[in-house]
């Protein structure tokens, strides 16, 4: 096959996955739309609560400036319409622009997720690796318990029995926040002491994950004949493993990631929680109990769009990696 | 490739398998199961939990004289302790019974993971049958509710639905069920594509049987097996779910005891009774792991192509 046909198939491949976002979007946009608009209570007696020189002859006004005297489908286009550009109205708690106020609450998320990733990667894959390089002895059962028992612990409490053991017994580390009160932002050591529990707790599950993939991957692939060959050729056991045999167990690395970046925004939630993390998660959580709609809407869209487009990267990635798919 | 060479490598092993008296796909995989002892300790401690919480009453009436709102604001945050038994565990911040509450907190959350999965069960059988039998239209369809779902976080949409419309214990099961049933109705309708070109279909088809006869006489006993392997798993998972938003103060309220909410308040309890933090983690902890250990051992047993790898 030419080059260059490749490359158009690879295009193609990835017109077409995003052609095929957009009814998914469709879908999110409804969801969003539909649990907020759907539930019990009138936003605007909502919006209005307390104040009481208003009358009804106000809230029937303020129903129509908002448009919601009109038929469902009718608003749900109009909702579109403006979130499209990118309005997803003001926040009632606070009054500034949903989007904005959420927007601010990104970077920190993202730390997190990245960090939490980092150490998924650093201890998940050289954990399934070695299990399978050392099959069937104690350190292989010794890790697989690890695999399963890692996606049995509720991220919660291990994070509070983590605040228990270092921030409270031993008082080695800080239990809340991303940084000190009064420190310096770019106190580097200062937020790296913030950010190890809650990373560590959100990258359990992906490290538990990690490593019966690779595990499983490894073995796999050192039964394959090519691994074969390179024994026969003579080649030394570590060339084999690190050159012949890792490079292709690492190809589900990239496929997994799409899953992983969904259990990372969903765990991020629990574990802001937990730790009083200033993120997405904690935002979201706090305007729910509010009822704060325009923020839980924009949180949503924020996070499935987040998605949505990891898992596009992700097929991506894999069609560039393993040349095998079928892109046609 | 594993699996061929795996037995080119143990022929002895296979020869032995041969000589066997032939067995049934059930019985070979109790027979299986029977000899995979971490499994039936998995299945063991599952009892003795599943009882426990079936007791609770009993229990607690008869053992620890103590009910689970019974409250005692002279013997807060006490230590674990077996005078009096009702504080083996200690007692929380209005003096109730730590170990009595994780009783009937148990039979909460393994009633929300039992019937949530009986639901989510019963809807992704069902839809995954369908959306893999008649393909089509129907399976677009399928596909593309089932994407968007999957795009957004579960977790998300079970707070957001939660804290807007303030459902009960009963509402927050049959939700937790309608949101989870997307990758069993992926795995039933991946296996209803490959079973529908088989022969034994096709001759089924000529015969005249109907559709409906078609995908519940015929393909869904193939899938069955492994329906077991995901009911388990799935089971964990929402007990995990469930944990969590009732820790958040979200999911069962009390002063219904769950297992997750009887952690809602643990900030306070850090300094002054940190091992009221433990028991109800662990509890989860114990319960979900052994569902998982029991589906990787039903996946074993039931799965003879996955054997030979292990």
């Amino acid at each position: 096959m030419a080059p260059h046909h490749a490359e158009e198939r690879l295009r193609n491949f990835i017109l077409r996955r995003l052609i095929y976002a957009i009814p998914t979007l469709i879908g999110i946009s409804i969801i969003t739309f539909a649990i907020v608009r759907l539930s019990p209570g009138d936003p605007i007696r909502l919006f209005t609560f307390g104040q009481r020189d208003i009358t009804g002859e106000d809230i029937e006004r303020l129903r129509h400036l908002y448009g919601l005297d009109k038929p469902l489908p009718l608003q749900y286009v109009d909702w579109l319409l403006a979130m499209v550009q990118l309005n997803f109205g003001r926040s009632f708690i606070y009054h500034q622009d949903a989007l904005q106020l959420l927007l601010t609450r990104v970077p920190n998320t993202l730390q997190l997720a990245v960090v939490a990733l980092a150490l998924q990667l650093v201890i998940g894959v050289p954990l399934g690796v070695i299990a399978a390089l050392k099959r069937g002895t104690w350190l292989d059962g010794a890790i697989r318990i690890f695999g399963v028992a890692g996606h049995a612990l509720p991220a919660f409490w291990l994070g509070l029995v983590l605040i228990i053991v270092f921030a409270v017994a031993l008082r080695w580390l800080p239990s809340q926040g991303m940084l000190t009160v009064g420190k310096d932002v770019w106190d580097l050591p200062d937020r790296l002491r913030h950010i190890l529990l809650p990373a560590f707790v959100l990258s359990l599950t992906g490290i538990a994950n990690y490593s019966r993939i690779l595990r499983t991957e490894t073995l796999d692939v050192l039964s394959q004949d090519f691994v074969r060959t390179a024994h026969a050729k003579g080649l030394h056991e570590r060339t084999v493993v690190f050159v012949h045999a890792l490079r292709n167990a690492l190809i589900p690395v990239v496929t997994a990631l799409g899953g992983i970046l969904a259990a990372l925004v969903g765990g991020a939630l629990v574990v802001e929680q937990v730790f009083s993390w200033p993120g997405v998660g904690q935002f979201t959580f706090q305007a729910a109990i509010a009822k704060d709609y325009p923020v839980v809407q924009a949180a949503t869209m924020f996070v499935s769009v987040l998605l949505v487009v990891s898992y596009l990267l992700r097929d991506i990635a894999y069609a560039i990696v393993d040349p095998r798919i079928k892109t046609g | 490739m594993a699996t061929n060479t795996a037995a080119i490598r143990a022929p002895s092993a296979a020869e032995a398998l041969l000589l066997r008296p032939p067995r049934s796909l059930w019985s070979n995989a109790w027979y299986k199961l029977r000899h995979d002892r971490l499994t039936m300790l998995a299945f063991g401690v599952l009892i003795v939990l599943a009882l426990l919480a079936a007791g609770a009453d009993l229990l607690a009436q008869n053992l620890f004289h103590y009910t689970f709102e019974k409250q005692d604001l002279l013997h807060t945050y006490e230590q674990p302790t077996l005078d009096p038994p009702a504080f083996l565990l200690g007692s929380d911040e209005i003096g109730r019974s730590q170990v009595v509450r994780l009783l009937y907190g148990g039979r909460v959350s393994l009633m929300v993971g039992l019937v949530a999965a009986i639901v989510n069960l019963t809807v992704g059988i069902a839809v995954g049958l369908t959306a893999g039998y008649l393909r089509g239209r129907i399976d677009d369809l399928f596909t593309w509710f089932v994407t968007t779902l999957n795009s957004i976080p579960t977790i998300f949409l079970l707070l957001i639905f939660a804290a807007i419309w303030e459902p009960g214990p009963a509402q927050l099961t049959v939700v937790i069920g309608l949101l989870f049933w997307t990758g069993i109705s992926l795995f039933v309708r991946g296996q209803t594509f490959a079973l529908r070109e088989r022969e034994f279909v096709v001759a089924a088809k000529t015969i005249g049987a109907r559709d409906r006869r078609i995908m519940f006489k015929h393909i869904l006993p193939n899938i069955l097996p492994l329906i077991f392997v995901l009911a388990a798993i799935d089971i964990g998972a929402i007990i995990l779910t469930e944990s969590a938003l009732s820790y958040l103060g979200l999911g069962i309220l009390p002063p219904t005891p769950s297992w997750g909410n009887l952690l809602t308040n643990a900030t306070s309890y850090f300094v002054r009774a940190w091992w009221l933090v433990l028991s109800p983690g662990a509890m989860i902890f114990l319960t979900v792991l052994c569902l998982y250990l029991i589906g990787d051992g039903l996946r074993d047993a039931l799965d003879p192509r996955l054997k030979a790898e292990t």
